[in-house]
């Protein structure tokens, strides 16, 4: 089988990403919102999708759709195999050790959920603690309060620095006996900060406690071994890494998905049912229940081939080296303030502007087809911390070129224009 | 690119310099939230029988959010609660694009918030405070679908 190299000819030159063949392979990019030419930085939120994905999707509906694991003619037998060709791949990508460690779920929020749920049901009680931290996204917060509420648990939240990073001296000091999980996001969807994972793993394990890591936006930009980092879950989107909506990944060490109890019940997640008992299917079966998103999953393969083909160390410079062309040209503008400035940040320039607030700031972007986010970006415990109610945000992505930011430059200098 | 029509100087004006900003102490307080966007406003009514006699608001919002407050406590102080409530439904149209062209002469000054009609996503913006005056004062006009969250 040709290399998706070959086929979509993706080529990497020396100096770095070919990008403007790689943008030739995303359709909408060359869409033209309000007249102008789309300059899209909210890969953050959700990242647009090349046409390899788009067509592995329109070729699973039009040649490969039948119900997974349960027919046993030729298109659920090809569906079957195609879905979990996906999970293989995933494997692959974060370098889990077998695809039982490897369900499908939603999304990011879901993966999350199951966690809480299910961990909460049946290790945590009254009195213990879980850990999170002030820079998470509400969907690493929300699952805990809620599982809180359910088992009188309580939650801790270490602090972030002035310049956006997790004071580890409080982390540590927050690691106790009652301490039942430690819950934090490797890359913040605000701030851009990348956490010490590795550190942080080694901290809790030391002291007997597991911890998940919210990887929503670190599995676009950050070559993942689990094995390396040894966290005991990982949650992360199909859908911020070129892939479809609707498709999530829940990544669970060894025995975990054993130990713990079903989240939700249905089809293809039992052995047998009789109305007095159900017995359950081996993971990762027993925590898809259901008809899944199939279509999405299978397509989802070609969004993790069309980034390991690219390489995640080229995008990761590529990205860099737009982060610091808009970091140097976006705070030379005045009345600017960056949010969060740790160094080593992945690709997300967070600022607020005296004077227009972030929404003022987005729809005059907007208005030049510059889409980028402006508000809470689902973090208020965070924008609390650095005393604004909301921030504009650029996120960079492999298919962003230097042109584009100074297509935001110039943009925001006719913000200020417009509020002279 | 016609940015004019959303940002009219008047609107620009009421955001640099909001009019009426504060508490009245002892007043209805009734806050209103934007939970898309996490903006705010924090509104004091003071009712005297069926009249709004002083109103103040303060909160944290974009400048269509906070100039249509600052120019709503212009335009409704003095009015009953009826005349309040119509004035909500006339600007209620103009900003969704439902009301009359050119605007009725009868909304005054939010006349200025016509552009907002062009601009969907930001029509919460434009009507979050009078969502909370109408908390306030309980007079009922329906949120619209296209309003969103």
């Amino acid at each position: 089988m040709a290399t998706l190299t070959e086929r979509s000819g993706l080529a990497v030159s020396g100096a770095g990403l070919d990008v403007e063949r790689i943008r030739a392979d995303f359709p909408i990019l060359g869409i033209h919102p309000r007249g102008r030419p789309l300059v899209y930085l909210d890969s953050a939120a959700t990242s647009q999708k090349p046409r390899q994905v788009i067509e592995a999707l329109t070729r699973y509906y039009e040649e490969e759709n039948g119900n997974i694991h349960r027919g046993v003619h030729y298109l659920s037998e090809l569906a079957t195999i195609k879905y979990d060709e996906t999970r293989e791949a995933v494997r692959r990508f974060i370098n889990a050790e077998s695809v039982n460690e490897v369900v499908f779920t939603r999304n990011t929020t879901e993966g999350i959920n199951l966690v809480a749920s299910s961990y909460g049901q049946k290790f945590v009680k009254a009195g213990d603690e879980i850990v999170v931290s002030q820079m998470e996204h509400h969907s690493n917060i929300v699952p805990w309060q809620l599982m809180a509420e359910r088992t009188g648990a309580v939650l801790r939240a270490v602090p972030v620095t002035d310049i956006g990073e997790l004071d580890m001296n409080a982390f540590e000091s927050m690691l106790g006996p009652k301490t039942r999980l430690v819950a934090l996001t490797w890359v913040s969807n605000s701030l851009g900060t990348v956490n010490p994972v590795k550190r942080i793993v080694e901290l809790a394990h030391a002291r007997g406690i597991p911890v998940l890591l919210d990887g929503a936006q670190a599995a676009p930009h950050i070559p993942i071994d689990v094995q390396s980092i040894g966290c005991d879950f990982l949650a992360f989107s199909g859908h911020k890494m070129l892939g479809p909506t609707g498709v999530g990944v829940l990544y669970a060490r060894g025995d975990w998905f054993i130990r713990l109890p079903p989240y939700q019940g249905g089809g293809d997640m039992i052995e047998t049912v009789t109305i007095e008992k159900t017995t359950y299917a081996k993971a990762p079966s027993k925590f898809e229940a259901g008809t899944p998103a199939i279509g999405p999953v299978v397509a989802f393969r070609a969004a993790i081939e069309y980034l390991e083909s690219v390489g995640l160390d080229a995008i990761h410079r590529h990205e860099m080296a737009l982060l610091e062309e808009a970091t140097a040209r976006v705070s030379a503008l005045r009345g600017i303030r960056l949010i969060g400035t740790a160094p080593g940040k992945a690709g997300v320039l967070s600022f607020t502007m005296d004077g227009v607030h972030p929404h003022d700031i987005a729809t005059i972007l907007d208005q030049s087809g510059i889409a980028i986010r402006a508000g809470h970006h689902c973090t208020q415990p965070l924008m609390a911390r650095f005393g604004c109610g909301a921030t504009a945000r650029a996120s960079f992505y492999l298919y962003n070129t230097m042109d584009e930011v100074s297509a935001l430059v110039a943009g925001l200098e006719r913000v200020r224009e417009v509020f002279a | 690119m016609d940015l004019g029509a959303l940002y009219e100087e008047v609107i620009l004006d009421h955001n640099r310099s909001p009019r009426n900003w504060g508490e009245i102490p002892g007043a209805h307080h009734i806050d209103g939230r934007n939970p898309l966007c996490g903006d705010h406003i924090s509104l004091s009514v003071q009712v005297d029988g069926d009249v709004i006699t002083d109103v103040k608001f303060t909160g944290e919002g974009c400048a269509i959010s906070k100039a249509s407050a600052s120019m709503m406590t212009q335009s409704i102080k003095g009015k009953t609660r009826s005349e309040a409530e119509a004035l909500f439904e006339g600007f209620h149209n103009l900003v969704t694009g439902h009301g009359a062209n050119p605007p009725d002469k009868s909304l005054g000054s939010l006349r200025a918030f016509a552009g907002v009609a062009r601009f969907p996503t930001r029509v919460k913006c434009a009507t979050m405070a009078w969502h909370a005056l109408k908390e306030a004062t309980g007079f009922g006009v329906q949120a619209s679908g296209t309003e969103g969250v």
